[in-house]
């Protein structure tokens, strides 16, 4: 039963009762009658009132004797408390099939969830792990593992996700069904049973009654969850379902819908991406025009090919070879169609914005031919004439990472012992670390290595973190060398504080013995800045322990259930 | 001694919050140097903020701690850190020597805790050293405490003949100056009494009826204390520790494997006052161990709940006491830890009444339910029979506690087993055990 929360109401939880065994009920008017009496004499003074079982009583016993009758009543009335009737109880908790946690790990997820709430002591983090850091780790790798969560502690978890977006998936995966059973039962937990939570009770993506019901009845958010989840099961599924009702959806809707087909693109949506073109809504239609062109075989990176191809070209007249840039003049219902925006944003051109955004959707595979072959590397290394280069080269960035083109994405990185500034392709952090993502783990862990060894810590920050964790190795050496190096520069770690938290959460726990030697107090020597040796050697033993307990946070999950 | 306490029989033992948050911080290996164990003891130095690390030395068979740090909480977090450390270690660490420093303490702890042993096994030969004197002594005391309570019966007096509408405007100060009084005439149960008289006036609706009940109750502890002498002597015994006076520890020790239930403080703002539930799986007693702390520390004695611990308690005298003082020697032992045996929410009312009859004065009995579900009545939570028909409330307090939803989630509709106080005011929760964990104490408060 869902009980709403109810206002309590004043009711008698325990009823009295008079008549047992062994407290014989009041004689005259009824045992109520005379405590009500006695309590209207206490209240107005027996100076007033005198109850009627006490007249006769000289005025100055009259007190004594009411207070000698108020104990009786008293005592009589706790010593008969009856219980009360029974509310109707709540609806069993649905059943929990999953692995309980083994016992160091369930002591484990206590802890965590008590330090989450622990303020960080002012200033100096000190030599201790930051618990709060390592839930959410702990979270994905226990759900990994297929384990529940104790019931006692999903008051803390349903706390925990409450005060942590970012922590709610994992956290109310853990908790099953018991915790969306409790969430009902609290209004504070109400955030539980919207979205993310819904994952839960969701039909099996094979059960196609139970799909088709919730699909046609359930909520949005419901049905969002549905089709992202038959989707990761079988695409096709999921187009099949989508198209079935597509036309009758709202256009905000349209829009949430169509994102999910984002899972699993491939060329079997394009027919009904195609059609959505000719969507009434502008957000749909752009929608799907990006989708469109990630996939580069389809017939509108056909189109946006032939459009880019005539606007970039090779002079070959020049001394050497040199790409010529010849932005589009006008942005034709055709083009509009295929979801490029007319009206560019403040302070932009307009043809360099139309030239953009065609680069950017047409596929990457058309510009080898248009430059007699020449692999990406060597595309990219051409001279561009008249200022385009900027432009081009974030237009073929944006492409690589729609498109997923780790080839091109290596060729725009260029090597990372290069300085930032006079690389190829784009100098921004963000859009290396997008480009970055497009590799495969083990190529991207070596090029961010390389990039600390050549250029330090500094600007390592959004790169570290694209890499998989626990980092692999050269990374991880990388990063230990770099802050050494920092250390005996005499730097303050401070100034390292967000490399530092990331590798607490990400180096490989076998990376504790490289750095056990650096977490002595080293002699201070003059050059340095005062202190910063005591202050290191904290971070670094900060640093050991986190790796070492995220070491035993593992394998206590890995351990057999009791 | 083999047995090591769980990480969360340690956290248990942490005054409040903040300490196990701080412990927890300092359960990794990190900022411990000279680390060991052996003999029931576990020691270790911890990097602080000072440039010496803090020597820290726990004897769990007491348990009792020795910290070198200035840390007010007890016991510190370096004694729970170095603890929950010992918890984590995933394998039985080799024992070893203490370290001097560490073994002069526990040397001394324990030669302590054998001349107590002894002591007590040798009856009263060490008594007060003047008889006489100390006769004479609680004779004044006594005298003392019977003016007391006859200023307080004529305080109760006046009251009751002008009115407890009149007293509600004069507000708290009038109870604070006769709670006063009762400090001054050595007698702190009526105190705290008065204490209380004072707050229900603003306690909110049917104030009128609670304030009479309790002065009634007042009154009778009063009338009870002038006629002691003329009492049956348990009933008088307890009649003197409601005034205030120690009761003696007099009873038969009971050796037993005790499973902690329950811990937690009540303080106000003088004392901190810590109750501490135990159940003995042999002899089926529920014994009650209270510990005091100075205004905003700790008391001294934290049992870790869910651990079961063999050792020896002594009953205070007075009818239907629960109180008992520990043996020096208490030391976890492995096994089960089952809930003790409960029954229907009706058989906990009757346990409160009888016990009534023995002491008139008591707000509560400690009971274990079993095989209730918590469900939601219009007033609130309840905990009703599994067969649907009869309830009990919780109090008011507990409805809004945090450990209210440990037990719903841990019940998920289903029949648990709680253990906690029934009284007037309905029942506290205090410990719950679900039939798919038995052996495992799930903490109410």
């Amino acid at each position: 039963m869902e009980t709403d929360t109810t206002i309590p109401t004043a009711g008698a939880p325990l009823t009295e009762d008079g008549v047992r065994d062994d407290h014989a009920r009041g004689t005259e008017g009824g045992e109520d009658g005379v405590w009500e009496e006695l309590v209207t004499s206490a209240l107005l003074g027996t100076d007033r009132r005198v109850p009627a079982r006490l007249a006769g009583l000289p005025g100055t016993d009259l007190p004594g004797a009411l207070l000698d009758a108020a104990a009786l009543h008293t005592v009589r009335r706790r010593a008969g408390l009856r219980p009360g009737p029974a509310a109707p109880p709540p609806e069993p908790a649905p059943e929990d099939h999953r692995l309980p946690l083994p016992g160091a790990a369930r002591r484990r997820l206590d802890q965590l969830l008590a330090g989450r709430t622990a303020p960080s002591p002012a200033g100096r983090r000190g030599a201790a792990p930051d618990l709060t850091e390592l839930l959410p780790q702990w979270l994905a790798l226990a759900n990994e593992r297929g384990y529940q969560a104790p019931a006692a502690a999903l008051p803390a978890l349903l706390d925990a996700a409450r005060a942590r977006t970012d922590l709610r998936p994992q956290a109310l995966r853990l908790a099953g069904p018991r915790g969306l059973w409790l969430a009902r039962l609290k209004p504070e937990w109400r955030f539980a049973l919207r979205g993310a939570g819904a994952g839960s009770s969701l039909p099996d993506p094979g059960d196609q009654d139970g799909v088709r019901a919730l699909w046609d009845e359930g909520l949005f958010a419901e049905r969002v969850a549905l089709l992202g989840a038959v989707r990761t099961e079988d695409p096709a599924a999921g187009l099949t379902l989508l198209a079935s009702t597509w036309s009758a959806e709202r256009a905000e809707d349209r829009l949430m819908f169509l994102d999910s087909l984002r899972t699993g693109l491939s060329g079997t949506d394009e027919e009904f991406l195609e059609e959505a073109l000719g969507d009434r809504s502008r957000n749909v239609r752009a929608t799907a025009a990006e989708l469109l062109s990630a996939l580069p075989a389809s017939a509108l990176a056909g189109r946006m090919a032939g459009r880019a191809v005539t606007c970039v070209g090779l002079d070959r007249t020049a001394e050497s070879p040199t790409i010529t840039v010849e932005a589009p003049h006008e942005c034709d219902s055709a083009m509009q169609r295929d979801g490029l925006a007319a009206t560019p944003p403040a302070g932009r051109g307009e043809r360099s914005w139309w030239l953009g955004q065609l680069v950017e959707a047409a596929p990457l595979s058309c510009w080898p031919p248009r430059f007699g072959g020449r692999a990406p590397e060597e595309i990219v290394a051409l001279p561009v004439a008249d200022d385009w280069q900027a432009e081009l080269h974030a237009a073929w960035c944006r492409a690589a990472v729609r498109q997923r083109d780790a080839a091109w994405s290596r060729a725009l990185l260029g090597s990372p012992a290069t300085p930032p500034a006079t690389g190829p392709g784009t100098s921004s952090l963000a859009e290396r670390a997008q480009l970055l993502s497009t590799l495969p783990p083990e190529e991207r862990a070596c090029w961010v290595g390389s990039f600390i060894a050549a250029h330090g810590l500094s600007e390592a920050f959004q790169l570290l973190g694209v890499c998989e964790v626990p980092w692999a190795e050269p990374l991880g050496g990388a990063v230990i060398d770099a802050l050494d190096i920092a250390r005996e520069a005499g730097s303050y770690p401070w100034s390292f504080s967000g490399v530092m938290g990331l590798a607490e959460r990400c180096l490989a726990p076998e990376a504790a013995r490289q750095l056990e030697s650096l977490t002595a107090r080293p002699e201070e020597a003059e050059d340095i800045s005062p202190g910063a040796g005591g202050y290191w050697s904290e971070a670094f033993q900060r640093l050991v322990s986190t790796l070492r307990l995220r070491e035993a946070m593992r394998a206590e999950l890995t351990a057999p259930a009791r | 001694m083999g047995v090591r306490w769980t990480a969360e029989q340690v956290l248990a033992l942490a005054p409040d919050d903040a300490s196990r948050r701080a412990g927890s911080k300092l359960g990794t290996a990190g900022p411990w140097s000279g680390r060991g164990s052996g003999e029931g003891a576990v020691w270790g130095l911890c990097k602080g903020s000072g440039r010496v690390p803090y020597r820290t030395v726990v004897d769990t068979t007491g348990p009792a701690y020795l910290c070198e740090c200035p840390s007010r909480k007890f016991p510190c977090k370096h004694a729970l850190g170095l603890l929950l450390l010992q918890a984590s270690d995933g394998t039985e660490s080799e024992e070893t020597a203490a370290p001097d420093w560490a073994g002069r303490w526990l040397a001394a702890r324990r030669a302590r805790a054998g001349s107590a042993a002894r002591q007590t096994g040798g009856g009263d030969a060490d008594g007060p050293a003047d008889p006489e004197a100390a006769r004479r002594r609680a004779e004044r005391r006594a005298a003392r405490i019977t003016s007391g309570a006859e200023e307080l019966e004529q305080r109760l007096a006046d009251l009751l003949r002008g009115g407890l509408a009149a007293a509600e405007q004069r507000g708290y100060g009038l109870w604070e100056e006769t709670a006063a009084r009762m400090v001054d005439a050595q007698a702190p149960g009526l105190a705290g009494r008065v204490r209380e008289l004072g707050a229900i006036p603003g306690s909110g609706p049917g104030w009128p009826v609670r304030l009479l009940e309790e002065c009634a109750l007042a009154h009778l502890l009063d009338r009870a204390w002038l006629t002691a002498d003329r009492l049956p002597a348990p009933f008088a015994t307890t009649v003197r520790t409601r005034v205030g006076l120690p009761a003696p520890v007099d009873g038969v020790p009971v050796r037993d494997h005790w499973l902690v239930l329950a811990q937690y403080d009540a303080a106000d703002a003088r004392l901190t006052t810590r109750r501490i539930w135990l159940h003995g799986a042999a002899s089926g007693r529920t014994a009650l161990l209270l510990s005091f702390g100075a205004a905003g520390r700790a008391p001294r004695l934290a049992l870790p709940v869910g651990a079961v611990l063999d050792g020896e308690l002594t009953p205070h005298a007075g009818s239907g006491q629960l109180r008992a003082e520990p043996g020096e020697q208490f030391v976890p032992v492995e096994g089960p830890a089952a809930a003790p045996p409960g029954g229907p929410v009706g058989a906990a009312l009757d346990a409160y009444g009888r016990a009534l009859r023995e002491d008139p004065w008591l707000d509560s009995w400690p009971v274990t339910l079993s095989g209730v579900v918590p469900a939601r009545a219009e007033y609130g939570w309840q905990l009703a029979d599994a067969d649907g028909r009869e309830a009990l409330p919780l109090t008011p307090a507990a409805q809004s506690r945090p450990g209210l939803w440990r037990l719903v989630a841990l019940s998920g509709g289903a029949p648990v087993t709680v253990f906690g106080e029934c009284g007037h005011r309905g029942f506290t929760p205090l410990a719950a055990w679900s039939p798919q964990t038995p052996g495992e104490t799930v903490p109410l408060i």
